[in-house]
């Protein structure tokens, strides 16, 4: 009966010629939104290979070979880090209960709200040589100054590396955790009757059956590592990233940032296939559904350890700079100053931003996926182009912004004398950076969408259609109501994640434009230290947001959980 | 408003891995109006392949299906399924979750006024027995509700042919076995032109007027059911 049944299904489900769903303007549109994506990387191989040879050898003499050691060397120790906290935290929440680990459980993607400039920025006061982690350790050891007792200077690579390392975890967390989850009690039953002990079980059979998911953590967890521009910065790591910024900003050599930012792609697209290599293995390991790993018990100091152990990367990944920020807050208000005018109008650029990205985005989104679904015979087509509008994720806001500069200018330039405008029109309005914006995060409503659509069975199109609803209308009347909670997580996820970016928004904003990061930024560089708690404030608590309908999603769903969403 | 069934020399295929795969072939049906046809096979014969066919999911590669006087499909006409006239009840109900029971059967009703519609609904709603049914939503109601609303949507825009994919495999026996009488019955009194697809044969000989066997792609047999 089942058998039959799904057989009859397959056949309804077969690309369904002669439906057209998404006509020929659908199309074009998809295929733009697919060029757009890719505009940027052609722009900057364009520019790279225009400059002359002799800058190139200039660069490659005097400024690639420190940044380039820097980023291999922050992105081996983020990644090291990030392997150790993730999965240890991933296997102790999934195979033992201890005291507070119901809590804990969602509490470890916490950090996940915590963008990378920010936890650098609030680490750099707390552990201040005069500041008060390292005043409480000299009193508690009986120094009384800073001289005769300093923890590591927090200026270093050792120090990027941990404030990267504590809040990145998060992406490896959550993919072992869901694979630790999903896997089959009887095979580690099977390993241990073989002799092995609960480590050697760990060690042979659910550490690799994991690695594929390992694989896709650790890529998103390095794509966000080369994407930051603030922590790198404000903790004096002359990275890849930070002199694609300094060679266009401060030397205004857009062809040496060009060939820097090519230099980054090839990272960036070793990244992205370690992720697809991980992604199709995981697809194969948790497609079998058994009787999942039961949580032994553990008790006394065994338990408390664990407790311990599993809490610590939340109190120095989020809990610490938190409340770091509410202090600083509060001290800064009960001071009798009010916001400042510039602080103001910072938010509202950045809700304005973040609106216009949320909205682009989305309807970006729904245009590739939408044309996705129903390419029927030309379906390869539409998957590559569905595939490459999603690729913007992965590239790194600086690479992207300077990517785009080129074309965007060209543009501008063009609109301008055709509208008899004096400057840049798109370039000060802040369309580019929305632009910008929309192509780094189209990833998460495309994907959204696109799942959203698989769960719609294509019965319920074929009824419509033979109701007499044009395909148009089958879409306005049964999908988009039916997509609703789909295209409402992801515009979410869209909002906050423009209401955070800061390398793109750093490179692109039009003159005298502030949002709440840049403004972070900007005192951060400066060292004033006046109004950055409260704006780094109102983005962690913007970003609590879609860690909780995370952290909800996965908690309803222990067995299955979905991929998870993309930075 | 009913109208004839004719297919004549039918090819429908597919591009699979490799090249063109020929599912249908020389195949050929004539159904007079207001009878219930029945495709009676196992799966893979090509039956469901058939209805995607004369619904207008599927290309007709050779041959041609018409509906009274209306040409559907030939390889150089294909008829977009909304202007086909045909309905049809699907295996999995297909009604629309976001949708009651009431906007479900009005949905293909929307050139109507709203008088009319409503009234259209009333009707269709009391044919099948759930016109007290009217504000629930598709999770509210069995299995046997679903596909009673299913077959008032589907009788609703007044379809010159009606198509049933395995419309009662997702039912329990005894459920099943009365709501095939009674839909037996509905579409007799309406004088509604049918075709069924199933693998079922005494759903078949129960539903049905012609049964046709069909075999790798072909009608083997064509022929008024035992008993009739």
């Amino acid at each position: 009966m089942t058998e039959r049944s799904t057989a009859v299904s397959r056949v309804w489900l077969r690309p369904r010629a002669g439906l057209h769903a998404a006509g020929p303007a659908w199309r074009l549109a998809s295929l733009a939104i697919a060029l757009g994506v890719l505009a940027p990387a052609a722009a900057l191989l364009w520019l790279a290979l225009d400059a002359d040879f002799s800058h190139w050898l200039h660069l490659a003499r005097h400024v690639l070979p420190q940044a380039a050691l820097n980023t291999a060397l922050l992105l081996t120790g983020v990644g090291a880090l990030v392997l150790v906290i993730g999965t240890g935290c991933a296997w102790l929440v999934t195979t033992c209960d201890f005291p507070g680990r119901r809590v804990l459980h969602w509490a470890l993607l916490l950090p996940l709200a915590m963008p990378t400039y920010i936890v650098a920025f609030a680490y750099l006061d707390l552990l201040h040589p005069i500041g008060p982690v390292q005043g409480a350790i000299r009193w508690l050891l009986g120094y009384d100054s800073p001289r005769q007792f300093r923890l590591p200077d927090l200026r270093s690579m050792g120090g990027a590396v941990f404030v990267l390392g504590v809040v990145l975890y998060p992406y490896v967390y959550m993919t072992a955790r869901a694979m630790f989850m999903t896997q089959p009690a009887h095979l580690m039953e099977a390993a241990r009757s073989l002799g092995e002990s609960r480590w050697g079980a760990f060690r042979r059979v659910a550490l690799p059956l994991a690695r594929p998911a390992l694989a896709v953590g650790l890529s998103l967890a390095l794509l966000e590592t080369l994407n930051d521009i603030g922590a790198s910065e404000f903790l004096g790591v002359n990275t890849l990233t930070v002199a694609v910024y300094t060679t266009w900003i401060t030397r205004s050599d857009l062809a040496g940032a060009a060939q820097i930012a090519c230099a980054m792609l090839f990272v960036v697209v070793a990244l992205v296939l370690l992720e697809r290599h991980g992604r199709r293995h995981q697809r194969y390991g948790s497609a079998q559904r058994m009787r999942a790993v039961q949580p032994r018990r553990l008790h006394g100091a065994t338990a408390w350890g664990a407790t311990a152990l599993a809490t610590l990367p939340v109190l120095i990944g989020f809990v610490a700079p938190a409340l770091y920020l509410l202090w600083e807050t509060f001290k800064r208000l009960q001071q009798g100053h009010g916001l400042s005018q510039g602080l103001i109008a910072s938010l509202g650029n950045t809700l304005a931003l973040a609106l216009g990205v949320t909205v682009m985005a989305v309807v970006a989104g729904l245009i590739v996926a939408w044309t996705t679904r129903s390419a029927g015979s030309t379906r390869n087509r539409a998957r590559w182009q569905a595939r490459a509008a999603t690729l913007g994720y992965a590239v790194p806001g600086t690479v992207l912004a300077i990517g785009l500069l080129s074309p965007a200018l060209a543009v501008d330039a063009g609109l301008a004398s055709l509208l008899g405008l004096a400057g840049l029109p798109l370039m000060s309005l802040g369309v580019v950076l929305a632009v910008a914006c929309t192509i780094r995060f189209l990833a998460m409503p495309v994907g959204g969408i696109e799942a959203g659509l698989s769960r719609i069975p294509p019965a319920l199109e074929q009824a419509s259609r033979l109701l007499g609803e044009t395909a148009q209308g089958t879409l306005r009347r049964v999908h988009l109501p039916l997509l609703r909670p789909a295209i409402a997580a992801s515009a979410l996820l869209v909002f906050v994640d423009a209401m955070k970016e800061l390398p793109a928004t750093l490179l692109l904003r039009p003159a005298n434009f502030d949002t709440l990061a840049t403004w972070l930024y900007a005192e951060a560089a400066r060292g004033t230290y006046e109004e950055g708690a409260i704006a780094a404030l109102g983005i962690v608590v913007a970003g609590l947001l879609p860690v909780v309908l995370l952290a909800r999603s996965q908690l309803h769903t222990p067995v299955a959980p979905d991929t998870p969403a993309l930075p | 408003m009913t109208a004839a069934l004719h297919i004549e020399d039918l090819r429908l295929a597919y591009d699979g891995a490799r090249g063109l795969h020929v599912v249908v072939d020389g195949f050929n049906l004539h159904l007079e109006a207001g009878r219930i046809g029945c495709l009676l096979g196992p799966s893979g014969c090509g039956k469901t392949t058939v209805l995607r066919a004369i619904a207008g999911f599927e290309p007709a590669r050779a041959g041609r299906i018409r509906l009274g006087e209306v040409l559907l499909s030939s390889p150089d006409v294909h008829l977009p399924p909304e202007r086909r006239r045909v309905g049809m009840m699907f295996q999995e109900y297909a009604l629309f979750p976001h949708l009651n029971a009431a906007q479900n059967v009005g949905f293909g009703l929307r050139h109507l006024q709203r008088a009319a519609r409503s009234a259209r609904v009333a009707e269709m709603l009391a044919l099948v027995g759930l016109a007290d049914a009217r504000a629930r939503y598709p999770h509210e109601l069995s299995g046997g509700q679903q596909q009673r609303i299913a077959l008032a949507r589907a009788l609703a825009p007044s379809p010159a042919l009606l198509l049933l994919d395995e419309p009662f495999s997702n039912l329990d026996g005894r459920t099943r076995e009365r709501l095939t009488v009674e839909v037996r019955d509905i579409l007799r009194r309406a004088g509604q032109t049918a075709m069924l697809v199933t693998h079922n044969e005494a759903e078949a000989q129960t539903m049905a007027d012609h049964v046709g066997v069909m075999h790798d792609g072909r009608l083997t047999r064509w022929s008024e059911p035992l008993g009739h």
